[in-house]
């Protein structure tokens, strides 16, 4: 399964790649990483419905993570990959824009990777 | 006898004027005495000499005539000069009462400005304690403004030093696990891992560490001390909290904000939380103007902020040390219109809603900029296309 995280902070790659070592060792996850809306929407456009799930900050410099959202929901819709929204700012509006604009998830920092884990692999059965 | 008059006549005062009368008249009476005698004793003989005593008597006569003459025109100077030493001594008392009025009245007149000035200068250590209140409470302002920024800039990091602790909690069992079963090639893989995570933990660590300072330094008063300061990292450092703080505040808000600096430019001596102050208010009015103009939902408006640093050194003498700095802010928000331009630098003025901006922030930067640095605060602007403030400080 191949997951796309998109966050500024660089340091997320490191962290994600040693938090799921054991699934990227087994080869169930496997992550590619962009570090502002627009590298992500790069990305997807050259590999097209390779990543089945996004990981996406809100609060990024340029795009934001909602305008992302928004793209992804629009373009990228046969099969629309699942996209859960990340905030360090667990607000209601926030959350509410994320789900009208059609977010499968809404996490909050800091994470609790159990529990991510958890969601990721709900997702994927 | 006559000698005992004109021994009186000299010896007393009072008599000194009579003494011209005795040197009219004496030498006459005396003639007529003498000729009177001799007519008396011999008539003869005055008969004789009747011509001659006529004439001596005569002379005697004019004698005393012309001495009144002379002791009257003498006396009438005397008289005169007298009078005019009394009217000069009048005037001389006249001018030293006049003297003494005057020293009173400029006594009077110093204890006054003295007052005055006493009391001007409460005024003033008033002034200036109202005037170091109004600035503190601009920087606790500006402080409220960062703290949401502050709290995401430090969550950021504090997420990572927890996150990459609770792996290597995890990666520390797995280690010995692989050591127990003797698999020690996979053990020094994750002692390298774990390295690198330490690595991480204390960078992050060091990262909410400076932000915390450097929040400290700005809400501290003004130690005024000069350090070689990393103009780019302080911008850079500024441009995010600002950021992340009206992120916090306006979760609709969104701005794209570039950076371009000059890697050239060496440490520069200025006072760090001085001009950290400066740069954030200048951001923040950028942002707000952006935010402001996105409001309007122009189509194609893409709200941006750019901070750029150049050197403006002598471009044929790189090695010249007496080179200046220039850092812009610049927005594409609504800019300001021209009558607004020359009060935008002047105490209280602000163009924000009331209780949104303390109209101090510009200001205080200009006197930040000039008199605390010794460099230039410029603005320009383009009504409805954005503003672009200059600032231009000497690197010595």
């Amino acid at each position: 399964m191949k997951i796309l995280v998109v966050d500024d902070e660089r340091d997320i790659e490191v962290l994600f790649e040693q938090r799921f070592r054991r699934e990227i060792k087994t080869g169930e996850i496997d992550f590619a990483f962009a570090y502002s809306g627009e590298q992500a929407l790069d990305y997807l456009n050259q590999h097209v419905h390779e990543a089945v799930l996004i990981l996406s900050d809100i609060n990024m410099p340029g795009m934001s993570g909602l305008e992302l959202l928004r793209h992804i929901k629009q373009k990228f819709s046969h099969p629309p990959p699942v996209v859960m929204m990340i905030t360090a700012y667990g607000d209601a509006e926030n959350y509410s824009q994320a789900m009208r604009l059609g977010a499968d998830d809404f996490l909050t920092k800091p994470l609790d990777f159990s529990v991510l884990k958890e969601k990721l692999k709900e997702k994927v059965q | 006898m006559l000698g005992w008059l004109l021994y009186i006549l000299n010896k007393h005062e009072k008599f000194k004027e009579a003494r011209f009368l005795v040197t009219a008249i004496v030498p006459y009476l005396v003639v007529s005495f003498v000729i009177e005698v001799i007519r008396l004793i011999n008539v003869d003989l005055f008969n004789r000499w009747h011509s001659w005593t006529d004439a001596i008597q005569t002379f005697a006569f004019i004698w005393g005539i012309g001495t009144w003459i002379v002791t009257r025109r003498q006396r009438k100077e005397l008289i005169k000069a007298r009078q005019k030493a009394i009217e000069e001594e009048q005037n001389n008392k006249v001018i030293s009462a006049m003297k003494a009025q005057l020293e009173i009245d400029v006594a009077e007149r110093t204890a006054e400005l003295r007052k005055q000035k006493e009391e001007l200068e409460i005024t003033l250590d008033e002034l200036k304690a109202a005037q170091a209140q109004l600035i503190q409470s601009e920087k606790m302002a500006s402080l409220g403004e960062l703290t949401a920024g502050i709290a995401h800039e430090i969550q950021n990091p504090l997420n990572f030093v927890n996150n990459f602790s609770e792996v290597n909690r995890e990666l520390i069992t797995e280690m010995k696990h692989e050591i127990e079963s003797g698999n020690f090639t996979e053990a020094k893989d994750i002692a390298k891992d774990i390295e690198d995570n330490e690595e991480k933990i204390n960078y992050h660590g060091k990262r909410a560490d400076a932000i915390v300072k450097s929040m400290l330094q700005h809400s501290r008063s003004a130690s005024g001390k000069k350090e070689p300061t990393d103009i780019n990292a302080l911008a850079d450092e500024y441009l995010r909290l600002s950021y992340h703080g009206l992120r916090a505040k306006d979760k609709s808000f969104n701005a794209k904000f570039e950076t371009d600096f000059d890697d050239s430019i060496r440490e520069i001596n200025i006072v760090q939380q001085d001009i950290g102050r400066v740069l954030l208010n200048l951001i923040n009015n950028a942002f707000y103007s952006v935010s402001e103009k996105q409001r309007q939902e122009i189509p194609g408006y893409e709200p941006t902020i750019k901070v750029t640093t150049r050197r403006l050194g002598d471009r044929f003498d790189p090695d010249n040390d007496r080179d200046r700095v220039e850092i812009r802010v610049a927005d594409n928000g609504s800019g300001f219109p021209k009558k607004v331009l020359d009060k935008i630098f002047q105490p209280f003025f602000t163009t924000k809603p009331t209780g949104l901006g303390t109209g101090l922030g510009l200001s205080l930067s200009y006197d930040i900029i000039t008199r605390g640095h010794g460099g230039e605060l410029k603005v320009e602007t383009k009504e409805g296309e954005g503003a672009e403030f200059i600032i231009i400080l000497p690197t010595q």
